[in-house]
């Protein structure tokens, strides 16, 4: 069914952007601009999920172009989901960076790049042509390098250099996969593709193909061997900039090989079996990394790239069952890793630094915000009925069904070690006596209760969708049925698109 | 004409890898640039090298009975150097403030976080 409206998060973001733009000195103006285009964005955002969730799949010719030949736009139950989720976390970090961003980083175009960042990732969400696709991914990069960059510090541009390099390579790769794809099929549609891919006749070129996209999407979603920037630049910048980071960047990545491993190319037994076993390296690199590192937002990185592991585990497995895990896992994990920087920024504002050793006694002087912390941490580590243990049911029995016994074993084994990390965590920065030697600074305190309501509120608003997201599981478990039902049997987004 | 860009592709893709093999900021800038290039001249190559055939059907005709040059990948093309013209100057920029800051072009300098977590 044809709906214009399904570009509106799109276009909310873009505008508010332009607004913003104007009044590029104006830092109040600014701020509740942010916050005000960020709610529209949600109230949009839920009516396309809602529209999506009752109806059908629903997409939208650009300039009024048919199917095969212009560029379109489609909203199916996947898109919307993480359309909703993106648009949830960008409310949280507009509302956090209001008061957690520094006045210098809004005097030089912080909020309207915020806002491109986010109107990239709703274009990469719903759009349903691979080149587009490539042109998000583009204005998402771009966006990515200037919030990452912005500020200056020595660190954040060591950082930029490797994220730089290698999402451009990133880039170079998918982009070298499209024009082979073109090549062979003549179509850039991602529907017209899943029609046009199994009837070429050398599919020895599709498996190439597919590589160069495995490679591309690999390096965006932080995969074993291409993760190494992730862990080397998520600490630089302000915390509120590697929430957007930290939540939603690389989940981009894995949307995107989702879509097309599951529409263009369908993996087979080799491609499976890489897939597996590079969640399975993936899971394991992370989660070792995750018990060094001693800065909480190192930390943190770590255990985002161990997390993308049973992710990617769970398109290996290509199963619905594990689909449906891995989707599961998909939503929680936008939901907390974004949770989880925007906490390390409230703990900076509250110690003046990130270094576990120096920190401690934070319970006994925030009690109630540490237990607000408290319970993120817990779903992070998958405690019944929070949001982390439902998937890796699923995953554990997807696993089992497929006789795949290394991949379960590096399932439990590494919510083992976030398990401890976090335990550690909690010791360490919540429990310890807060150190006399040390001289820390409390930020927090000295802010009036309006700002200290601003910061701690998205915090609120992450872990209260984080709750719903566990105890209400059998709704989102019927979402991720049907989304995993859509991924399966593609022909309804097929129809969708190009018409009977 | 197509040999002569296939080898021209594969050069400078090879070289692009070389490049960003090295340690050096600026070899890894060029690399990245080249490997740019070697995508952009690879998808023009896939939509048919072709003199005096444009893409209009003749008007006795239904479909294209003959090769014509695909008009899409240069469309493709042209986006794409936009694109990386824009990645490219900001990288400029970037390497040039990083190589300001520490006074290197050695990639392995770029450690000064990691150092501080021993």
């Amino acid at each position: 069914m044809i709906d214009n409206h399904i570009i509106a998060p799109i276009l909310i973001h873009l505008f508010t952007a332009i607004i913003q733009l104007a009044c590029w000195s104006k830092t109040v103006t600014q701020r509740v601009l942010s916050i005000a285009g960020a709610t529209l964005g949600f109230a949009f955002s839920l009516g396309l999920f809602i529209k999506v969730y009752n109806g059908e799949i629903l997409t939208m010719n650009a300039a009024n172009w048919d199917a095969p030949f212009g560029i379109v736009f489609v909203a199916d139950l996947f898109s919307s989901t993480l359309v909703l989720l993106t648009s949830i976390a960008a409310l949280a970090v507009s509302i956090f960076s209001s008061v957690g961003v520094g006045k210098a980083r809004m005097l030089y175009g912080y909020f309207p790049i915020f806002h491109f960042l986010i109107m990239g990732l709703n274009g990469a969400f719903l759009t349903g042509d691979i080149f587009n696709l490539y042109v998000w991914f583009e204005v998402i990069i771009i966006a990515s390098f200037v919030l990452l960059t912005l500020g200056g510090r020595k660190e954040q541009l060591e950082g930029a250099v490797k994220y730089m390099a290698l999402n451009i390579l990133a880039s170079t790769f998918f982009l070298t996969g499209i024009g082979i794809l073109y090549g062979i099929t003549g179509t850039l549609n991602m529907a017209d593709l899943s029609v046009k891919v199994p009837l070429v006749a050398d599919q020895s070129i599709v498996n190439l193909t597919a590589m160069f996209f495995i490679i591309g999407f690999g390096i965006k979603s932080a995969v074993f061997p291409l993760y190494f920037w992730l862990p080397s630049s998520y600490h630089t910048p302000p915390s509120a900039v590697a929430a957007t980071f930290g939540g939603l960047l690389t989940k981009v990545g894995l949307y995107a090989m989702f879509r097309v491993f599951t529409l263009i190319f369908i993996p087979n037994e080799f491609l499976r079996t890489v897939l597996i076993v590079l969640a399975i390296m993936t899971i394991l690199t992370g989660a070792f990394g995750a018990i060094v590192k001693l800065d909480i937002r190192r930390l943190f990185s770590y255990l985002i790239v161990c997390h993308i592991g049973f992710i990617v585990g769970g398109l290996g497995l290509y199963t619905k069952i594990a689909f449906m895990g891995a989707i599961f896992y998909l939503i929680h994990d936008i939901m907390v890793k974004t949770n989880l920087f925007l906490i390390s920024g409230l703990i900076r504002q509250m110690r003046g630094t990130l270094d576990t050793p120096k920190l401690g006694g934070l319970y006994s002087e925030y009690p109630k915000i540490s237990l607000l912390m408290a319970l993120v941490l817990f779903s992070l580590v998958g405690i019944p009925p929070l949001s982390g243990f439902w998937p890796k049911i699923y995953l554990f029995e997807a696993s089992f069904n497929a006789n795949s016994y290394f991949f379960i074993a590096s399932l439990i084994l590494a919510s083992f070690i976030t398990l401890y990390v976090i335990a550690k965590l909690w010791a360490e920065v919540f429990w310890k006596e807060a150190s006399t030697t040390e001289l820390l600074t409390d930020t927090f305190k000295e802010l009036d209760i309006f700002r200290k309501t601003l910061l701690v509120l998205p915090v609120g608003i992450l872990a209260a969708a984080t709750l719903f997201l566990g105890l209400n599981a059998e709704f989102i478990i019927q979402v991720v049925d049907r989304i995993s039902n859509e991924l399966l049997n593609t022909s309804p987004y097929i129809e969708a698109v190009l018409g009977k | 004409m197509e040999l002569l860009l296939v080898l021209l592709i594969g050069v400078l893709y090879s070289a692009g890898v070389y490049l960003i093999l090295r340690r050096s900021m600026v070899r890894l800038l060029l690399g990245i640039m080249l490997l740019g290039n070697g995508t952009n001249l690879l998808i023009f190559l896939l939509g048919n090298i072709v003199k005096g055939k444009p893409p209009i059907i003749r008007a006795d005709l239904k479909v294209f009975e003959d090769i014509y040059a695909d008009p899409i990948p240069q469309a493709l093309i042209l986006t794409a150097i936009v694109i990386s013209f824009g990645l490219t100057s900001f990288a400029i920029v970037l390497l040039k403030r990083v190589y300001a800051l520490i006074n290197s072009d050695d990639l392995d300098d770029l450690n000064t976080p990691e150092e501080e977590d021993l």
